[in-house]
């Protein structure tokens, strides 16, 4: 199944990445030939073959709630491209 | 001999009787960095000073009469995806640039605790989405045996490190062969540990039902030494399984007699370097000698490894690497207009083509309409895939087969066509989605000296006899001990 270059822009939006025109018509082309080759899954009848999300029998691993030390905010926040007042500072949401 | 050529377990035995010393050994390597990484391109940074100064702190340890711990003194080299406090990691990404680690992962602080000595970290493929090293925002690290040739990848810096004698051992990640598929390219040992057996705590994530942390040394005594220290449990990574400890370097050295190797069918097929096969066949001759059988398996679902691999692993990655939006750490764009345009231009202009192309595939096939016919059906097959190794290991012990279709490739080669990239690790992936151990071992050499690498893969938790076998077949040769010219 061919992936169209209005595919690819929908995806892009999707993951919040911009594209150049040069890179949505690479990825087009680039994403058709791998989709096509993963479509190879298809052949195989799975119908009554449960999914494997995890290779181990986990589930909702538990610890004991209990209070103990974490990272210091300041040190995080010394991180970020841009901080003030204890919080992460971002362009303007909400008009 | 050269200090730069000794194994891990022969440089802390030297340290430990005082016939050398950490400086000394530190020092060499630092020099042999100095001398070779400017054509080999292993490392992103060296930490000269600091390694200097804790090789010294152990030489006195030593001459004050503290017990020597097993790595005491010995550097390693780690792969730029684990984080140590107050270093930078960057996973070789621009978008991670300047980013300091808030926090050690816990392989670091395991080897800390054993005595090791952190070298430097090591160049990789962007984000370990890569089998070349070619995808670095750092530039290329190239393949000690041919310099215009490729060391592998993801984790080419690692390995190339090893096989140049810039470091005794070092730690890499595996996601789908990043550390056995370089590891063959470049001649070295280098094992990915079940999933389960190592912490990931502190190792920056690619695509978390596949990301294991492994070592890559010169001997499969050092990567015995090395998982002993880095395995067990840990209340930080959730999927690290509680297991008694396991003494892994005391197994070694056993018969492998009645031990039963199988070789899958599937992977003696087209497509495949004719030297390469011969080398494998000659190796299972080798083990057979030592009264090994040899027995015929099938794991009949590989073929389809590769396709279910790029949507699994890209399906994680998307979300994994979600978090590189600009907010909270590492790159953002200048000047926003409003968020929106902050979280696209920070994503366009911080990550490299690989790893928008698999973010692309990986959105594309979680979302709506299409989960069913790719995320969901990839997640069977892998059932399907895991079985295969299931029924497999009811007639052997372990599987052999080569860990790369091919030898080296040239730099440059295969970055037009990212499909043909990607059947690179055809022999490496199924591993990961069954979750199970493997190590690859030198096994022999091209017409143009290039490295071989045989693949022995074990059960779940099967590391013992993995490794047995492993050390069995290197003690019977001498592929490991050949050095590249560079």
């Amino acid at each position: 199944m061919a992936i169209t270059r209005k595919d690819v822009e929908y995806v892009a939006r999707l993951a919040r990445i911009q594209l150049s025109e040069e890179e949505k018509e690479q990825f087009t082309a680039q994403l058709t030939r791998i989709v096509e080759y993963v479509a190879k899954l298809k052949e195989l009848d799975t119908e009554n073959v449960e999914p494997t999300a995890h290779v181990l029998p986990l589930r909702n691993v538990m610890r004991p709630d209990e209070v103990r030390p974490s990272i210091d905010r300041d040190s995080v926040l010394k991180l970020a491209p841009k901080a003030a007042e204890g919080f992460y500072k971002v362009p303007q949401v909400i008009e | 001999m050269d200090l730069i050529d000794l194994t891990v377990s022969e440089a802390a035995q030297l340290i430990r009787k005082r016939e050398t010393s950490s400086h000394d050994l530190v020092r060499a390597c630092l020099d042999r960095i100095r001398a070779v990484d400017a054509t080999v391109g292993a490392f992103v940074d060296v930490y000269e000073k600091d390694a200097l100064s804790e090789a010294h702190a152990a030489d006195n340890r030593i001459a004050e009469g503290g017990a020597a711990r097993a790595l005491e003194g010995v550097p390693v080299a780690v792969k730029d995806n684990l984080c140590v406090t107050g270093r930078p990691v960057t996973c070789s990404s621009k978008i991670l640039k300047g980013f300091i680690a808030p926090y050690t992962a816990t392989v670091i602080e395991r080897l800390r605790e054993a005595g090791a000595i952190l070298i430097g970290r090591t160049n990789m493929d962007e984000f370990a989405m890569g089998s070349s090293t070619e995808t670095s925002c750092y530039g290329l690290t190239r393949n000690p045996w041919d310099t215009g040739r490729v060391p592998g990848g993801s984790s080419g810096g690692s390995v190339a490190a090893v096989a140049a004698r810039e470091a005794p051992a070092s730690l890499g990640s595996d996601t789908g062969g990043s550390i056995r598929q370089p590891a063959a390219l470049c001649g070295v040992a280098g094992l990915k540990p079940t999933y389960g057996y190592v912490s990931r705590y502190g190792l920056v994530a690619f695509a978390s039902s596949l990301d294991q942390i492994g070592p890559i040394a010169r001997s499969v005594r050092d990567i015995a030494v090395l998982l002993e220290i880095i395995g067990g449990h840990d209340p930080r990574d959730s999927t690290s399984v509680k297991r008694p400890a396991e003494n892994l370097v005391s197994s070694l050295g056993g018969k492998i007699e009645n031990l039963r190797i199988g070789v899958p069918k599937e992977y003696f097929v087209e497509g495949m370097d004719p030297e390469v096969k011969e080398a494998i066949r000659a190796a299972l001759e080798k083990m057979q000698s030592a009264g090994a059988t040899i027995v015929d398996v099938s794991l009949p679902h590989t073929e389809y490894a590769v396709a279910t691999y790029y949507v699994i692993a890209t399906a994680e990655a998307s979300s994994n690497l979600a978090r590189y939006d600009g907010v909270q750490y590492g790159y953002r764009a200048p000047h926003p207009t409003d968020l929106l345009d902050m979280y696209q231009r920070t994503k366009s202009e911080g990550f490299g083509a690989e790893v928008k192309r698999r973010i692309m595939l990986g959105t594309y096939v979680l979302s709506s309409g299409y989960y069913d016919a790719y995320y969901l059906k990839a997640q069977k097959v892998r059932t399907l895939l895991k079985k295969d190794f299931e029924d497999a290991f009811k007639l052997c012990d372990v599987i052999a087969t080569p860990a790369s279709p091919t030898a080296a490739f040239k730099v440059g080669e295969k970055v037009a066509d990212p499909l043909q990239m990607y059947l690179s690790d055809i022999f490496t992936i199924s591993v990961n989605l069954a979750g199970v151990p493997a190590i690859s071992v030198p096994c022999g050499f091209t017409s143009n000296t290039l490295p071989i690498g045989l693949q022995l893969i074990g059960r779940h938790f099967g590391e013992g006899t993995l490794l047995k076998v492993a050390h069995a077949y290197e003690s019977m040769t001498d592929w490991h001990k050949k050095q590249p010219k560079v």
